[in-house]
């Protein structure tokens, strides 16, 4: 509270400006900017899809092949101009298209009904997708089997993970990686795979609680001092936390084996009980199951959570943190349990990755990892399970698919194309949290402010 | 006033107390020597002009701020004193003191009865593992909340807007909505801000009615910072008037009016009403002070 009653500002009248009120030049109005902005867009597009070059002389060559070629250029920029001519003259088109969207919207309105009245009907839903998850990759090449494995699998549960922290809890974590590195670490040192020797050699699927409980500790270790900040700061914290981590690997040598990681082999997990024997072996397959059960359980488990006091909790420190503390709840105690949830999680991916590839080194756990999670989560819609299961399929598939059309190199760059334009266009992402959602709806009218980890993007567009 | 006669046959004990509490913001002097004394099932009203160091006084006792000199004690119902020095807000809230923000503060995105919920079940056992795994008691727990989030929210007379979005709702419902979170952790006292700021007259009442039903059906103490004299003057036992951050009046209602040092802080001249001062208060604009 401050000034007191201190007197008022003497009323000033505003000046008129009158030079402001002169109208425009034709190519300072929107209209035509707009369509400056889709021309170069569609000359980006001609460069980016054009031949390549390296080095300067073939740069400059293949940019000059790019603006000679008549076709490509031609097409792009009138793609470009086509978008621009219907954005501003397809208001004809709109009627159309609304009532097209709207009949869609009432034939599946029966359907959304049904899904929603009960638990029977997601139940169903879920028992299919998982039946699909077991069929499809049985129908691929092993390439595609590989890529489900060790790009998917492993994302999808490390986006499982992070959605609890920063969908939920509304924690920016930009060093989720590293819980995934002392998870594979773990995994490593337990079976006696590093420098330094175990006290008793282990099963994979035995070091998975150890490594759980490993990670819970590290993230309990770095949550407890840093989870009084906020967002910015927090961000920071988790990067340098990743890199202490990164580097400890690296010049460690004596107990990480440094830069060469691994010095022996990861065994493969198997199970000997009961007379069942089994071993997960060189194939993807079997091991692609794992992490649909895994991904399963953890599913399950999850949206329980969500809609317990707990989830409830994480949903209220990270809308208004001081009317959650006003109301009782001891705010850092419920961010320390989600960053550790989250922690623990990447800790069992990176069991699964390390015992899957036999060999880590540092470099398996890069900066990059930390930030794609993140942005998997952020594309597919962050606190919705779904969502995020959805959007990290598509984005760990999506540069393979793109390897048959177009140059290796390029394939991140049509990935970093596509989360612009979802940011721009759709920031709640594939299928938004009905949280979330509402937090940027309510954003856009004026209602609270959505944080920053959350819903920013909406706010501006 | 029948209230207070409510109020004197119940002799409450004292239930909030500061002794020369000081607040400082670097030069700026905040609050000055504040002596409260709150008595067990009263409502008192703290008003002053804009400014005054009300809502920074509430900051004070809810462990937002901590004041550089002086007491604050609560006194727990069997009689202990307890010091609210140094305590979060969290751990104010679970001795005992709950409030309501002055620039209303719900969790816009969630359901009016989850909003309550989430205080009802502030304190409860069920812990992570419980919950994703759906054991008996984390339902029990959560069944519980809901039943308690619904009674109170029917209380607040919000019954029929249990699941809708509390930034949806009106602002009066809002401000309502604020009171059943409050209310939902329990609490002994019940620290009101502002709670008909941006009301209409008929709001207004209803809040009046709503107040006094609080503090009579469940016996709650309630601290209340109101602009409104004519809620002032028809709901609180007695007032407390505050101006540069020291108390300039303390009495019965109908005193406090009189007192010519308070009409002098809110209008600079005597000879208006209380009406007036309202709209003057109003007038000046929303002090901004609770983070």
């Amino acid at each position: 509270m401050s000034g007191g009653t201190a007197s008022e500002e003497s009323f000033r009248r505003p000046k008129v400006d009158v030079a402001r009120l002169r109208r425009d030049a034709w190519y300072r109005r929107p209209r035509w900017r707009r369509l400056l902005g889709f021309v170069v867009a569609g000359l980006a597009l001609a460069v980016v899809t054009g031949p390549q070059g390296a080095g300067s002389t073939a740069l400059m060559s293949s940019l000059k092949a790019t603006f000679t070629s008549v076709p490509r250029l031609g097409v792009c920029v009138g793609i470009g101009v086509l978008l621009w001519a219907v954005r501003e003259f397809g208001a004809p088109l709109r009627a159309p298209a609304r009532t097209a969207q709207d009949g869609v919207a009432r034939g599946v309105a029966p359907l959304r009904r049904f899904y929603a009245a009960g638990v029977w009907p997601k139940l169903a839903v879920g028992a299919l997708v998982l039946l699909a998850g077991a069929v499809i990759p049985n129908l691929l090449s092993p390439t595609w089997q590989v890529v489900f494995v060790e790009q998917m699998g492993v994302y999808l549960l490390l986006a499982v993970g992070l959605n609890v922290v920063i969908g939920w809890a509304g924690l920016l974590d930009l060093g989720f990686v590293a819980f995934y590195a002392v998870g594979a670490y773990s995994v490593a040192f337990w079976t006696g795979s590093l420098p330094v020797q175990p006290p008793v050699v282990l099963n994979p699927f035995v070091v998975i609680p150890i490594a759980v409980l490993t990670c819970l500790a590290a993230g309990l270790l770095l949550g407890t001092p840093t989870l009084r900040l906020r967002g910015d700061y927090l961000a920071i914290v988790t990067l340098g936390f990743h890199e202490i981590v990164y580097l400890v690997a690296k010049n460690a040598d004596g107990f990480t084996g440094g830069s060469r990681g691994t010095t022996k082999m990861i065994p493969h997990p198997s199970i000997h009980l009961f007379g069942l024997d089994y071993n997960w072996m060189f194939d993807p397959l079997p091991y692609w199951y794992l992490i649909l059960a895994f991904t399963a359980i953890l599913v399950v488990l999850f949206s329980r959570l969500e809609n317990s006091r707990i989830g409830r909790a994480w949903t209220a420190v990270r809308e208004d943190e001081v009317a959650a503390q006003a109301s009782g709840l001891n705010t850092v105690r419920y961010k320390l349990m989600a960053f550790a949830i989250g922690a623990s999680t990447s800790g069992l991916a990176g069991v699964v990755y390390a015992s899957k590839v036999g060999f880590i080194n540092p470099d398996n756990f890069p900066l990059l990892a930390s930030i794609l999670v993140l942005s998997y989560v952020i594309f597919g819609g962050m606190g919705s399970i779904a969502g995020v299961l959805v959007g990290t399929a598509l984005l760990t598939l999506l540069p393979q698919w793109l390897k048959s059309y177009v140059p290796a190199e390029d394939r991140y760059m049509y990935l970093g194309g596509l989360l612009v334009a979802m940011m721009i266009f759709r920031p709640q992402g594939v299928i938004p949290s009905r949280r979330r959602q509402r937090e940027i709806k309510l954003a856009e009218s004026g209602v609270g402010g959505a944080d920053a980890t959350g819903a920013a993007g909406g706010t501006t567009s | 006033m029948t209230a207070t006669a409510t109020m004197d046959a119940s002799g409450g004990g004292e239930v909030l107390r500061t002794r020369g509490v000081t607040l400082r913001f670097g030069g700026l002097v905040s609050l000055q020597d504040i002596d409260l004394t709150m008595r067990r099932g009263e409502i008192l009203a703290v008003i002053g002009p804009n400014g005054a160091g009300k809502t920074s006084l509430f900051n004070v006792l809810t462990g937002v701020y901590t004041p550089q000199e002086g007491e604050l004690t609560f006194i727990r119902a069997d009689g202990a004193p307890v010091s609210l020095l140094g305590r979060k807000p969290y751990r104010v809230n679970r001795l005992g003191l709950a409030r309501t923000f002055q620039n209303i503060r719900l969790f816009a995105a969630l359901t009016a009865l989850e909003n309550v919920q989430i205080a009802a079940e502030r304190a409860q056992r069920s812990g992570p593992i419980a919950n994703m795994l759906g054991m008996p008691w984390a339902r029990r727990d959560q069944k519980a909340s809901a039943g308690r989030a619904a009674e109170l929210l029917e209380f607040a007379g919000l019954g029929a807007r249990v699941n809708e979005l509390a930034g949806n709702l009106n602002y009066g419902d809002q401000r309502r909505l604020e009171m059943a979170r409050a209310l939902a952790s329990d609490p002994e006292v019940l620290l009101l801000d502002e709670p008909a700021a941006g009301t209409n007259r008929v709001e207004k009442e209803q809040m009046a009615a709503l107040i006094r039903r609080i503090n009579e059906e469940l016996a709650i103490s309630v601290l209340l910072i109101e602009h409104d004299m004519r809620l002032v003057m028809s709901v609180a036992h007695r007032v407390m008037v505050l101006n540069f951050g020291r108390v300039i009046a303390e009495g019965r209602p109908e005193q406090v009016q009189r007192d010519p040092a308070v009409v002098e802080a809110y209008l600079g001249a005597a000879e208006e009403d209380a009406e007036n001062t309202r709209e003057t208060g109003d007038a000046v604009g929303r002090e901004d002070a609770d983070e």
